[in-house]
């Protein structure tokens, strides 16, 4: 080739010339990458950076010189030299053409399409097509399938991109979508009717260019350009997902991801897209309420805090505790800490479901950030459903997965991945330790014996397996490895013994070790000090000795605590309980003496702090119900009718200026006392948090709970655990309190293991995480 | 295409219960000849041998089973399944006729022996007879026999240089 290197391209780099510009890309990229990152713009359909290429649209064909014909620019690699033409007439014409086919099959029903005004067809048909249609013969019609409670189909639309099979095939990992059928009957779909049952099922609406996947929960409620895109974050899982409300007036009618490269890339959880539908639920509170002689009465917001302040100050600090939501914003958790200091009282807490607190310092930001987790070599899950825990985060291991990361699982169950483990270590919740135990055998074996002598001691006891011994070293060799301890590992009853091993064998192996922190905002609360004062009593402690009044701050009992029966006990015999809540159903009325109606995090102010440990600070982006206030403006007003110190600010900025330096300041990670080994049971209850039942707003989002994800209420048993029982799938079994469960048999629950999970009506009151369950035939 | 909605009947279904050794066998033998991070190559052969096993076609029921013996997503087996139209999805006739209607064999007077066997067994392209008896193939492309053009398929077997007279007798032949 004629074309000289230039002297000072680096040696990765080669020179092009987009439409007669120079630019110098990355050797073996796209030419489509490299005019996206110039800026240039080629049409495209199939083309998306974050998927596969399948160069199947030709919507962006170019024309590059000394190349006989137009070439797509997705899946042709730059060449030193190459000059490429985008606008030339060649390529103008090819594009045109390709447009012209897409259109044939494609419907006229932009008008009562959702899509319309959001559309790349209806785009790039403006920009590229023609104006007038040639084809006169029939339109073809595809019948369309029923995906499910989140994404409504119109496959007639459809121009065969497959984006969607793809992002289902290779992110997702479900492969539930597919390319049926061939030439002009080609259609994408399920083929056998089902719905799809990924937990990112959300995304193919957004990578669709079309309107053949549109939002099920938004179908027919807006147009584009009659919402108001606001920047906002995601406040149900930690990861804090950035994303956009779209609202109209205030109110928020669908949510779409925001790019962020180091937290959600461009996907979005369900779990995050379709919560909106909680904010206008029939049980908002939107009124503060005072109960007055057994009776509920509505009332101003002058007469509530009077109340409020007038009970509080009459009971000495010690008997008054506050039980914190862990999703609750860093402005919120300051002033609570401040009042509750105001009152001289040390218990405040926001660890609800923890139930082992010794060496639970409180949310400790990812070693590993989120965004190199995709680049790990091997990866060892301790307690972990990672996929219903943070689905994204899981998305980033499958990521590594897929680059040939190896990854081991110690479970109390087996759990559902989307990838294969490289090897699976299953123990009910009162042998987990034991089984973990056995990993840091393999791991002592290697060298530095644990410095701790309880967790020496119980070393010497045990025997390594090869098994073990096989995962251990593929931590040890890894170039990056990573020890994730995920929430059915943090709120194991014997967390302190799994955090304290975790730390080990991470030490040993020179793995990093990421902490699931609690709720949305475990690690924000933890720095601005929502964490039992000295001697203060922890979550736990507060609820087995009963304060006299509380302070519940956006908790819902039974469901946000992990030991719901506590809970509501130590509740509902409390002289006084201030509730600070965005719902106000029955159950919170029975125990609440004032509710004190406050925002959701999109709906105020909010900084949330990821497990990356950075501060994301989101500015309100819907309009709050009612009287409902933000939850810093009610606390700023009960701090000033109590006098107390730190509450003389005026402005929300004043307030993150005073919190900003303890939000930067990471945690010194505490080396603790391990909690006493607890006796096993029989029979223990293995409790998760279902993915769409994590917090008040999720519990009350109908599609979400309407999505096969969202399992019914059983008691899942191992074959052999039922038979002992004379239980069979199907029975209905009765449990010590009375009550009565369905039973299923479920072969991914290991022998001794009752998996109930939690957050249901049916079973928040039941015994904690960990505790015996004694099964009878009902 | 209307999804057949079948998900549930074939969601936990059993390869070794609804394939049979013969299947199985078939399969491994495929599976033998590529590498073994390749095991999706076999798929072609494994629904072959499936939709053999039970007489002509397949169901969503094999499909699945040949998938998951295979250990791929059942999905790349549908999508295959639905887009060789040598594979058959609904139940045929015990006998597989197809004659070549492409350019060699139209030339030569394919159109005449698909009117012939229609009218002979009184039904269309793309159905079977009543008696479950034959199957005429909805469409047949080239299949490198255009030197015995006009040329037809009966269950594998090969028949050229194609008149009506012989297409009665291979015809009234098949049981």
């Amino acid at each position: 080739m004629s074309a000289q290197p230039t002297q000072n391209a680096a040696p990765d780099l080669v020179n092009i010339e987009v439409d007669g510009k120079p630019i110098q890309v990355p050797k073996g990229s796209m030419i489509i990458e490299a005019t996206d990152k110039a800026g240039i713009p080629i049409p495209r359909f199939c083309y998306h950076r974050k998927l596969p290429i399948a160069a199947s649209c030709r919507q962006c064909l170019v024309e590059v010189e000394k190349m006989p014909k137009p070439t797509p620019a997705c899946a042709t690699p730059v060449m030193e030299g190459m000059k490429v033409f985008t606008r030339s007439e060649k390529a103008l014409k090819a594009q045109r053409n390709v447009m012209e086919f897409l259109l044939i099959n494609h419907p006229l029903d932009c008008p009562i399409c959702d899509q319309g005004g959001e559309c790349e067809l209806q785009d790039l048909a403006m920009g590229y097509g023609r104006s007038v249609s040639r084809f006169t013969e029939r339109k073809r019609v595809v019948a369309d399938e029923d995906i499910g409670p989140l994404v409504a189909t119109e496959m007639t639309r459809c121009i065969h991109c497959t984006r969607c099979v793809r992002f289902v095939g290779e992110i997702a990992g479900t492969h539930e979508l597919g390319s049926m059928d061939r030439g002009d009957r080609h259609v994408i779909g399920t083929y056998i009717g089902k719905s799809i049952d990924s937990e990112l099922s959300g995304n193919i609406i957004d990578v669709c260019p079309v309107g053949a996947l549109t939002d099920k929960v938004f179908r027919f409620k807006a147009r584009a350009w009659e919402m108001v895109a606001r920047p906002s974050g995601a406040y149900h899982d930690a990861l804090g997902s950035n994303l956009w409300l779209h609202t109209r007036r205030g109110e928020v009618l669908r949510v779409v991801p925001r790019d962020n490269e180091a937290v959600n890339e461009c996907w979005l959880s369900d779990r995050d897209r379709y919560s909106h539908q909680g904010l206008g639920a029939a049980d908002r509170a939107t009124k503060p309420m005072v109960r007055r002689d057994g009776r509920w009465l509505e009332t101003d917001w002058e007469d509530a805090l009077g109340t409020v302040a007038a009970r509080l100050g009459a009971f000495t600090g010690a008997d008054i505790g506050a039980l914190v939501q862990p999703s609750t914003s860093s402005e919120e958790g300051a002033l609570i800490a401040r009042l509750m200091r105001a009152l001289g009282s040390v218990h405040f807490d926001h660890r609800l479901r923890t139930l082992d607190f010794a060496g639970a310092a409180g949310g400790v930001a990812f070693e590993l950030p989120v965004a190199q987790m995709e680049r790990v070599g091997a990866a060892l899950l301790v307690g972990s459903d990672l996929r219903h825990e943070v689905p994204l985060l899981n998305h980033r291991l499958r990521q590594a997965w897929k680059r040939g990361a190896k990854v081991y699982a110690v479970n109390p169950a087996r759990f559902d991945f989307n990838y294969e483990l490289a090897g699976q270590f299953i123990a009910p919740p009162q042998k987990l330790v034991d089984e973990l135990l056995v990993l840091a055998k393999a791991a002592a074996e290697l060298g530095a014996a644990p410095a701790d002598r309880a967790l020496a001691d119980a070393l010497a006891a045990v025997q390594a397996s090869d098994a073990a011994r096989a995962a251990v070293k593929a931590l040890k060799d890894a170039s990056s490895a990573l020890v994730l301890l995920g929430d059915a590992g943090a709120r194991h009853p014997e967390a302190s013994w799994l955090r304290a091993i975790a730390r080990y064998i991470a030490t040993a192996t020179g793995s990093a070790l990421n902490v699931l922190p609690d709720g949305a905002n475990g690690v924000g609360l933890a720095r601005v000090g929502v964490l039992p004062g000295q001697g203060g009593l922890d979550a736990q402690a507060m609820l087995a000795q009963p304060r006299r009044a509380y302070l519940l701050y956006g908790a819902e009992p039974p469901h946000d605590f992990a030991d719901g029966a506590a809970a509501g006990l130590a509740l509902q015999q409390a002289e006084f309980v201030v509730a600070f809540s965005a719902y106000a159903d029955e159950a919170l009325k029975r125990i609440a003496h004032v509710i004190l109606p406050i925002g959701l995090t999109p709906e105020i102010d909010a900084t949330l702090v990821n497990v990356d440990g950075t501060a994301q600070a989101f500015a309100a982006g819907a309009r709050l119900p009612g009287d409902a206030r933000p939850g810093w403006k009610v606390l700023r007003a009960l701090g000033g009718l109590l006098k107390a110190p730190g509450f003389e600010f005026v402005t929300l900025a004043e307030l993150r200026a005073e919190i900003a330096p303890a939000l930067a300041r990471a945690p010194q990670a505490i080396a603790p006392p391990l909690a006493a080994r607890r006796a096993g049971a029989a029979l223990a209850r293995l409790a998760t948090v279902p993915i769409y039942r994590a917090d008040a707003v999720l519990r009350r989002c109908a599609a979400l709970n309407a999505h096969p994800l969202a399992r019914s209420v059983a008691v899942r048993l191992n074959a052999a655990d039922a038979a002992a029982r004379g239980l069979a799938d199907g029975d209905r079994a009765r449990l010590a309190d009375g009550s009565t469960l369905p039973v299923a048999i479920d072969a991914s629950v290991p022998a001794g293991a009752a998996w109930i999970e939690a957050a249901h009506a049916e079973t928040a009151a039941l015994p904690p995480y960990g505790a015996a369950i004694e099964l009878t035939k009902a | 295409m209307k999804a057949t909605g079948n998900f549930d009947k074939v969601k936990d279904v059993d390869p070794q219960a609804v394939l049979t050794e013969q299947t199985r066998r078939h399969i491994e033998h495929w599976l033998a000849k590529f590498p073994p991070d390749r095991r999706r190559s076999a798929v072609i052969q494994g629904l072959m041998a499936a939709q053999e096993q039970n007489g002509g076609s397949l169901t969503d029921e094999l499909i699945a089973a040949v998938a998951k013996y295979i250990g791929i997503p059942p999905l790349w087996a549908y999508e295959v399944a639905t887009f060789y139209s040598m594979f058959e999805l609904a139940p045929v006739g015990r006998h597989n006729v197809a004659i070549c209607t492409n350019i060699s064999c139209w030339l030569n007077g394919a159109d005449g022996i698909v009117r012939h066997c229609e009218k002979k067994l009184g039904i269309k392209l793309g159905e079977s007879t009543p008696d479950g008896r034959i199957y005429l193939k909805k469409e047949e492309e080239c299949l490198a026999a255009c030197c015995g053009a006009p040329m037809m398929v009966v269950d594998g077997h090969y028949h050229e240089k194609l008149t009506p007279e012989q297409v009665d007798r291979i015809l009234d032949e098949l049981e």
